[in-house]
């Protein structure tokens, strides 16, 4: 096989809070190939978005630090890079869009003239064939009277063209690597299967690398070839999309899955919300502790399960799950 | 045009605000004990109460409240503000004399203290936990509790007499006769400097600490973190993106204290004897001047109202969802 283009490995960061310091990422591990979709499933405050600000060096200051671990991206190891040289990756090797798409976008400033500096900012091009290249982006993202439309502002347009807006942002200079964090969760339903035939759509014509951030395994099922489910800072369950939705093997993706019965229906089809394993997940403070953190909310729990942290399983077809009676189940 | 529109109801909203300022004026003035007759009498070394009754009569005084109030307003329209018995000149040229100085002093101090105050407040935003930081809030507590005589007096005494930097009073060198114009603008701004500097303190530490706030909780916003993301020099996010966001409730606030800063020029003006509004109020309220006090009061109310409007322009600038249909 190819070299990966990005590859995570044993990746562990730690959060400094008033409760002290926690391992928000607690020892993960993935490979992403070119070309590839890799999506991360999991309920809220599993640490996606961490995973996801972690690769972009973009963790809160003074707040979050990788404390272990590697990231190789195309052969650069960028937790050791300067922030000059990652600040070159940031929108130009690797993009990312955000969950709130109201509020990412600058409100002082034309959407035209955000699109136009990440251009300036990677690429040597003039202001006006930047401004060229923007229209052709917006256009590429759909929206009409893309040259018109450069000259308005954020708050003239409705969240999902705002989100289009962003994708047209992260695409502009054409990255190898692109993390789409809960892009859809704040649209309304038809507006987020607008947005992920948009991604999929882009991703034949652009031969980007997505990893894709959702609630929604109907879109995973759709548009994904990988997937990794987290839970509590770990990786609980990875593989092919086929193998785990077909034979999901740690309890938390069986919980995932049975509650969402029509997760092989077609993502543009009206969606339920995720009715949720019963339990929440753990609080920060809970996060790094010897045992399986999923434990208090497993019907399958033993007392192995309490008192060391469970090891990988390897199935065939390379999945794997993070449970102790992963192969038993 | 929505902004054509917008400006012209804000200039009618204005011109009335005006004439209610004038009224009020009108109205405290005449309800103080004593009048412009009380005060000629008494230059005159005491009349007899029936010259008392002519001069009365001779300037409308003896109209009834509401007649005296209409010719006033209507006086003033037409810009005369009256005549000043105590310096024997027209009050509206008194003040145009004075406006000038007032209005040099003010707008100085005001773009200093901004200045300073968003520079301060971004950098220690920036590093809100840096030595820079806790410094800028000590000394926006120090600029702002110290009175602002005290401050100029401090001053005075610190860069003008220690340290012979700076002129003491005044706002022109008398000595020099025919210099160019090159030598009158130095000359001037070296007197500008310790009175621009002594009103600006008070304000540098308002904004300081409104800039600071305001700054931290930009740079924590969804938008910055997107300019980061889409990997803009650290400069750019901070002062493209952040601060112009930021800046907003900042210029509001200098725009809420224009008429604060004018009273303190009041003050300012009389510690270094300043030639402006503010001396020739401290004057004619010692000499109760009735129509110069009046004259004033008109004048800063005016710069006050013509600053706010100014203010409102600079953030539909900033901002342009300030005043949009949505
Ligand atoms: N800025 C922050 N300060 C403190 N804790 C944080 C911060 N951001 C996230 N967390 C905590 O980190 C954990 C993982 O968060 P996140 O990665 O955002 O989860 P997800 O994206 O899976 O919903 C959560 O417990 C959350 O409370
Ligand atoms: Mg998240």
């Amino acid at each position: 096989m190819t070299e990966p283009l990005l590859k995570v490995q044993n990746l562990r960061v730690e959060l400094t809070t008033r409760n002290g310091t926690a391992p928000v990422i607690d020892d993960v591990s993935f490979e992403l190939h070119a070309g590839e979709n890799l999506s991360f499933v999991g309920e809220s405050g599993c640490g996606k978005s961490m995973t996801a600000l972690a690769i972009m060096g973009l963790l809160p200051e003074g707040i979050g630090r990788i404390t272990a671990g590697s990231i190789m991206f195309d052969g650069q190891e960028l937790t050791e890079l300067s922030q000059e040289r990652l600040r070159r990756i940031r929108g130009n090797d690797i993009s990312m869009i955000f969950q709130e798409p109201m509020t990412s976008l600058n409100p002082v400033y034309t959407i035209g003239e955000q699109i136009v500096e990440v251009l300036l900012a990677h690429q040597s091009i003039s202001r006006a064939d930047a401004w060229a290249e923007a229209a052709t982006l917006l256009d590429a993202v759909r929206i009409p009277k893309a040259r018109e439309r450069l000259k308005d502002y954020p708050f003239q347009l409705s969240g999902g063209q705002r989100q289009r807006v962003m994708i047209a942002i992260a695409l502009a200079c054409k990255p190898k690597v692109l993390i789409a964090d809960e892009p859809t969760t704040a649209l309304d339903v038809t507006v987020q299967a607008q947005i992920f035939d948009l991604l999929r759509d882009l991703r034949q014509e652009t031969g980007t690398s997505i990893i894709l951030i959702t609630h929604d395994m109907g879109a995973v099922a759709e548009m994904a070839e990988r997937m990794i489910v987290m839970y509590a800072g770990r990786i609980a369950e990875i593989g092919a999309v086929d193998d785990i939705i077909g034979t999901p093997r740690h309890p938390y993706t069986k919980g995932l899955i049975s509650c969402v019965p029509h997760v092989l229906a077609h993502v543009t089809d009206e969606k339920q919300p995720l009715t949720e394993v019963p339990g929440i997940v753990p609080s920060l403070r809970e996060f790094g502790k010897d045992q399986c953190l999923f434990a208090s909310r497993c019907q399958h729990r033993t007392q192995q399960c309490l008192t060391a942290r469970p090891q990988s399983v390897n199935f065939d077809g390379a999945q794997s799950a993070d449970c102790w009676h992963a192969g038993t189940l | 045009m929505n902004f054509l529109r917008v400006t012209i109801t804000r200039m009618a909203y204005a011109a009335l605000l005006l004439v209610a300022v004038l009224i009020l004026n009108f109205t405290l003035m005449h309800l103080a004990p004593g009048d412009v007759a009380d005060t000629i009498a008494q230059s005159a070394g005491g009349i007899d109460a029936e010259a008392l009754e002519q001069i009365r009569r001779e300037y409308g005084l003896d109209q009834p409240f509401i007649v005296q109030l209409g010719g006033y307003i209507g006086r003033v329209l037409q810009f005369d503000l009256g005549y000043s018995f105590f310096y024997s000149r027209p009050v509206t040229d008194l003040i145009l004399d004075r406006l000038p100085a007032t209005l040099l002093l003010v707008i100085a101090a005001q773009i200093l203290a901004l200045t300073v105050g968003v520079v301060f407040g971004v950098i220690s935003a920036r590093k809100p936990n840096g030595i820079f930081s806790h410094f800028v809030t000590l000394a926006s507590l120090v600029g702002y509790s110290a009175p602002v005589f005290w401050t100029g007096l401090l001053m005075l005494v610190m860069f003008s007499l220690i340290l012979p930097w700076f002129p003491v009073a005044g706002m022109r060198d008398v000595t020099i006769e025919n210099g160019n114009i090159f030598i009158h603008t130095v000359d001037v701004a070296r007197h500008l400097v310790l009175p621009m500097v002594t009103l600006a303190s008070i304000f540098v530490a308002l904004y300081s600490r409104l800039s600071r706030a305001s700054m931290i909780e930009v740079l924590g916003s969804d938008y910055v973190r997107t300019a980061k993301a889409k990997g803009l020099k650290s400069n750019q996010v901070v002062y493209k993106h952040a601060l112009k966001n930021a800046i907003s409730p900042v210029i509001t606030l200098a725009g809420l204290q224009l008429s604060a800063i004018v009273s303190g020029a009041v003050l300012v003006e009389t510690v270094f004897s300043w030639p402006g509004l503010g001396t020739l109020a401290f004057q004619s309220i010692i000499a109760r001047d009735t129509p110069t006090i009046l004259g004033i009061l008109f004048f800063s109310s005016l710069v006050v109202i013509v600053g706010n409007q100014v203010t409102d322009l600079v953030l539909r600038l900033v901002d342009p969802r300030v005043g949009s249909k949505k």
